[in-house]
């Protein structure tokens, strides 16, 4: 016996057991209902949406009229949901590899403030995506944004911080993300074998030296991993940026980082309740979610791939 | 022992390891740069609290004034008569004209006066309706029925919009239950036999690529989902039940139903995963079939877990907005009929902040409504995180 996962088959019934049989199907049935329901929201937006997609779709802007079947182009979103994706994983990364740090490397895993840490990122994990939204308007905008325009701008009669703007989507977009770039950090931090820590140690390095040098080179997938999935959680999520900084149109590209932007997801928002006539709209939208559902899974499958190979890389060193 | 017995215990997940690390490191030689390092890693590392506190505060901070009862959206103006200008206190007659200081002070007693007689054309022009002197900011008009001018009985009503704010919460709390009932109606027996069967039932080969394929749904945009219930799922969903409304709770909460299947199904499966192999190995010792062995041992010992599951997929169906916005046809009104449109908390505050005021009452009232979101997540996040954490604690300490 030499592969332990493989022991149970050992011990199976001899008798055939009706009821067995019956709920171990209705079980399998669900797990194929769900993936049923994914194939086909996969495959109806592929097949209606694959014909919109041109190269003028992808690299030309849009017109003041965006629900124009032949004009319309979705190079604006991508740009702008791009750069509020990138500005945000500037803000997160060193922040949740920080902490993932502390509470694997530093941290007593049984103390109360342990514990406190990793309610608040269990919770922050879990609050309304609306209620961020609102936490960047109230705190950003208002608090962060007005102080600042106060302090710089007392003559101003416009606000020049205190307004939506890419740069307080992102710190939004950010926080929001915040325990997904921990909990994959910690998990990558987690699967370095211990006896490269006590090498390290041994061999004369401060606890600092060994972090900086020998724990988190190899932490890199797993850092990259955490990277990837806040970016694509973060690309498809609409509410946090509705009033933080998503502009239903606007005709150039953000420079600044006080310029609002146009948004992939928000444009599907809009193209979906606000045209005119659906029926006419609806190549367009379809090719619009498409475009977005490519980025975000793309990025996905990255990830779980990533995150296999590690695993798989993993259980090889022990 | 042998590496085999070894493999049957589940590892306890808190790692000892950084404990003894922690007693190695502290050398001799002092290091100062070394302590301040780990000083800041640990004030980074609190930046997660910090955030849930801000989140509070800031949100809380913006809907103050309504939970004082600070708030006042009367659109009747009080009046007082010209005459009566000298019984008046500077500081009560600078209030009543709505003045600054400096405009307060270059006037003299006949402009003043003036002032009081067009206030008091003002007053007379104001809508002559009992309900236009009504606070309606008060936490009695937020909760309970009130007959309004023009309706035979007394009613809740949200109407922000109307010259006299209805801000009435109770069609929007119907509207956000009706909406995560079905969510979870419709969510909760599937993915708990998924992750049954991922957890119990499939061969690993099998569960290996079962695990990832069910959680790629959460990959997919709520923006995306909410697209999809309002094109397609609507369409034929009123094929198949023949209801009147196209858009309705029912719709919202099937799609809202796909958006927490990958909650549900993750941590279910986690919690059934974390029962020690020596029990389904006991029970199929015994005799009795893996079903059985799932059924009868392995979910009563994971069931606080798969609980807790429930609870953050209530939490996560209340607080998601782009799909019941999309979806859910939006009309406040209260009724518990699922095949009718509802118009919950989160879609409201989505809907209707662009149009207010910074600082008025109606942004006030959004943000109220926010406070109340969070206030009800964190407490169902709570809950699910001390469940999970007490039965790990359980399932290793017996082990």
């Amino acid at each position: 016996m030499t592969d332990p996962s493989r022991a149970p088959e050992r011990f199976r019934s001899r008798g055939f057991d009706a009821a067995s049989f019956f709920f171990s199907g209705v079980t399998g049935i669900a797990t194929a209902i769900i993936l049923g329901i994914l194939a086909i929201i996969l495959l109806n937006i592929t097949w209606h949406g694959w014909d919109g997609i041109s190269l003028r779709f992808i690299v030309s802007g849009t017109d003041q009229d965006m629900f124009d079947v032949n004009k319309a182009g979705v190079l604006p979103m991508i740009v702008g949901t791009s750069a509020r994706v990138i500005l945000m994983t500037i803000f997160v990364i060193p922040v949740g590899v920080i902490t993932a740090i502390h509470l694997t490397e530093y941290a007593n895993p049984v103390s109360i403030h342990t514990r406190i840490i990793r309610g608040a990122v269990n919770n922050l994990a879990g609050v309304p995506s609306i209620v961020f939204g609102l936490f960047g308007l109230g705190f950003f905008i208002g608090f962060v944004g007005g102080e600042m325009d106060a302090l710089f701008y007392p003559d101003s009669d416009e606000p020049v911080w205190g307004k939506p703007a890419i740069l307080w989507a992102s710190m939004t977009l950010a926080v929001m993300t915040l325990p997904v770039v921990i909990v994959a950090t910690e998990e990558s931090l987690k699967a370095i074998a211990p006896g490269l820590r006590e090498a390290s140690l041994a061999l004369g390095a401060t606890k600092l030296q060994t972090v900086a040098k020998v724990v988190l080179p190899q932490a890199l997938p797993g850092i990259l991993t955490g990277g990837i999935l806040s970016i694509s959680r973060a690309a498809g999520e609409v509410a946090p940026i509705l009033f933080t900084g998503a502009a239903y149109y606007m005709s150039g590209y953000p420079t600044r980082p006080t310029d609002q932007f146009m948004d992939l997801g928000y444009h599907v928002f809009i193209l979906s309740t606000q045209s005119p006539n659906i029926e006419q709209t609806r190549p367009i939208l379809y090719a619009t979610v498409l475009v977005l559902l490519l980025l975000t899974f793309t990025l996905n499958i990255v990830a779980v791939l990533v995150r296999a190979k590690m695993r798989r890389g993993m259980r090889q060193s022990h | 022992m042998s590496y085999t017995n070894a493999a049957f215990v589940t590892q306890p997940s808190g790692n000892n390891r950084s404990a003894r690390w922690a007693g190695i490191l502290r050398g001799k030689k002092r290091r100062p740069l070394e302590w301040l390092a780990e000083k800041g890693i640990f004030l980074v590392s609190l930046s997660a609290i910090l955030m849930v506190f801000l989140i509070f505060l800031f949100v809380g901070r913006e809907a103050l004034p309504i939970f004082l009862g600070r708030m006042d959206s009367s659109v009747a103006i009080k009046v007082i008569q010209p005459d009566q200008m000298a019984s008046l206190s500077r500081e009560e007659l600078q209030a009543y004209l709505e003045l600054s200081d400096d405009e307060f002070a270059g006037m003299d007693e006949e402009t003043l006066t003036l002032m009081m007689e067009v206030k008091l054309e003002e007053a007379a022009e104001a809508p002559e309706d009992k309900d236009a002197s009504v606070n309606t900011t008060e936490w009695k008009y937020l909760l309970q029925p009130h007959q309004w001018t023009g309706y035979d009985k007394p009613e809740h009503i949200w109407q922000p919009v109307s010259e006299i704010h209805k801000y009435n919460i109770i069609p929007l709390l119907i509207g956000s239950l009706k909406a995560t009932l079905v969510a979870l109606l419709f969510a909760v027996p599937l993915s708990l036999a998924a992750a049954i069967y991922v957890s119990q039932l499939a061969s690993p080969r099998v569960k290996e690529w079962l695990k990832p394929a069910i959680e790629m749904l959460a990959g997919i945009p709520s923006v995306v989902l909410g697209f999809f219930a309002l094109l397609v799922m609507a369409t034929v969903l009123q094929k198949v039940f023949g209801y009147d409304s196209r858009l309705n709770a029912f719709v919202a909460g099937v799609a809202l139903g796909l958006a927490i299947v990958p909650v549900v199904f993750s941590i279910a499966e986690d919690a059934l995963t974390s029962v020690p192999r020596s029990y389904t190995q006991a029970a199929l010792a015994l005799g009795s079939s893996k079903w059985q062995a799932a059924w009868r041992i392995v979910l009563p010992a994971a069931l606080p877990g798969v609980f807790a599951a429930v609870v953050l997929g209530f939490g996560r169906a209340i607080g998601e907005t782009m799909i019941v916005l999309m979806a859910s046809g939006n009309a406040s009104i209260v009724s518990w009929d699922l095949f009718e449109s509802a118009r919950t908390i989160t879609a409201t505050i989505a809907a209707e902040l662009a149009e207010t005021v910074f600082g008025d009452h109606h942004y006030r009232m959004l943000f109220m409504l926010g406070t109340l979101l969070f206030a009800v997540t964190f407490v169902s996040n709570l809950a699910a995180d001390l469940i999970i954490h007490r039965l790990k604690k359980q399932l290793e300490g017996r082990t």
